[in-house]
């Protein structure tokens, strides 16, 4: 556990960094609050609307790729470290491993799921 | 260099990891800093411009380094706008969600060789090697920027913050994939290169990786994997071909279009600290850490020279590459990370496999 105390310690003074530098600007900043300053930033243009409008599905298909394919990567990672021990039963082993990868990966390039117009 | 053995020696462990932890953070926070300074002239330079070179104290302006003093002292002497119409706790908290694991990143990079003195062994790295986490760590630090970017544009509650934090939120996690597969072929031949010293670290311990680019560096053996790993740095910063969060010139400022003040400082400051953190983690994999070719060991102080000249030498190809390359079009992003780097990054994996296995290694 002692290992990890410099993480702990940077962590915290990478945070007090942003604390101390809002409690500065909250003294020094001026502020005239005012109600056009408060509106959206639209170019100038009054906000035809909300921002937080439906988005287009590719963005979840990306997402959920990526989780499929984060997670078979994460598979990849004890394969690396022991490579040495598992000799050529551990190549041949990966290369099922990512001949299944590679055609669920052909599949979504078939489907179209990886093109973004 | 007598005396500082000496006071090494009598101080606590706790001591020396305090002064790791300010070499560390002033560092990064200084290069990051001094790296503004650098984009704009570096960009005046390129554009035949002239770039800041007004702002000094009683003339002298150090080359408009005294610009950095002067931009400081402006953000904080700013009106600090918050949208009422967002989220006005996350729009506070993200300038800190994306500042902090900006600068944890840095944590397990070896910045120079470690030395020995009075039998105890010291490491130039935060923290110790044989830690457990190794290289996997600045991996797992890495992903988190994206919630950084996210919870900016989310809680701006702006078409062209979400536009851009979408955007980038898809585009950072496209190119994480060509990256870790990248990374494994690395971990896969520094367990199995012969290594010096007899210390018997984890194959995905950076003290080790740097160890196994004694001959030669990574770079070198495993060109297809640098070439996915440099490009995929490039998304992971979001800098220029690939900064869809921010595309100036498409979605006027992207996810930091409402911040102003301290806060847009803070985000402007962490993508700089991304860029020193990348640049480490690609002088640590590819580029041989502290190592100098020809000099099998260079002592404290040239190596920790040379890790910063590398550094300081990838730092400014960032800036460079960014006036150099136009930015990608979203579906050439998407193509580039889907169907050319992470194809070439498994391909890659397999080659390694087999060479490895062709020379008998396993």
């Amino acid at each position: 556990m002692r290992a990890y105390a410099a993480i702990l310690l940077l962590a915290l003074v990478a945070a007090c960094i942003p604390v101390a530098v809002w409690t500065l600007a909250y003294f020094v900043a001026p502020k005239f609050p005012n109600p056009t300053k408060a509106t959206n930033y639209e170019c100038g243009i009054t906000s035809p609307g909300e921002a937080r409008e439906k988005f287009h599905v590719r963005y979840y298909l990306i997402a959920v790729m990526f989780l499929v394919f984060d997670v078979e990567s994460v598979f990849l990672f004890p394969f690396a470290v022991q490579f040495k021990e598992l000799a050529l039963f551990g190549i041949i082993e990966i290369g099922i491993f990512l001949f299944l990868l590679l055609f669920g990966y052909f599949y979504i390039w078939k489907k179209g799921a990886l093109n973004w117009e | 260099m007598d005396s500082f053995a000496r006071l090494l020696h009598l101080s606590p462990p706790l001591a020396w990891m305090a002064l790791k932890l300010l070499i560390v953070i002033g560092g990064v926070m200084g290069i990051a800093a001094v790296l503004t300074w650098v984009e704009r002239r570096g960009a005046a330079m390129m554009q035949d411009r002239i770039g800041p070179n007004r702002a000094g104290v009683k003339g002298i302006t150090l080359l408009g380094l005294v610009q950095l003093a002067a931009d400081g002292i402006k953000f904080f002497l700013k009106e600090d706008v918050v949208p009422p119409h967002g989220n006005r706790l996350l729009f506070t908290l993200a300038p800190a969600l994306a500042f902090v694991p900006a600068m944890l990143g840095f944590a397990v990079i070896p910045f120079g060789q470690s030395f020995s003195s009075g039998g105890q062994a010291y490491h130039l790295s935060l923290l110790d090697p044989g830690n457990g986490m190794g290289m996997l760590y600045p991996l797992a630090i890495g992903s988190m920027a994206v919630y950084g970017i996210l919870v900016a544009s989310w809680s701006s509650n702006n078409k062209w913050a979400i536009l851009g934090g979408m955007r980038s939120g898809a585009n950072m996690v496209s190119y994480e994939l060509g990256m870790s597969l990248a990374v494994i072929s690395i971990f896969m031949a520094a367990g199995n290169s012969p290594v010096g010293s007899p210390v018997t670290l984890e194959a995905y311990d950076p003290h080790r990786i740097v160890e196994a680019q004694e001959g030669l560096w990574f770079a070198v053996r495993q060109p297809l994997g640098f070439l996915v790993f440099f490009t995929c740095m490039f998304a992971e910063t979001n800098r220029l071909p690939f900064d869809f969060a921010e595309g100036e010139s498409e979605i006027v400022a992207g996810f930091h279009t409402e911040y102003s003040s301290m806060k847009f400082a803070l985000l402007q400051l962490s993508e700089y600290i991304h860029i020193v953190t990348a640049s480490a983690l690609l002088v640590t994999l590819y580029l041989g850490g502290w190592r100098i070719p020809f000099v099998p060991n260079p002592g404290v102080l040239l190596s920790v020279a040379a890790f910063l000249a590398k550094l300081l030498f990838l730092c400014w190809v960032f800036v460079w590459v960014r006036w150099t390359i136009p930015r990608f079009r979203y579906d050439q992003l998407m193509f580039l990370g889907w169907k050319v780097m992470l194809p070439l990054s498994m391909a890659n994996l397999l080659l390694q496999a087999w060479l490895m296995h062709g020379r008998g290694i396993a």
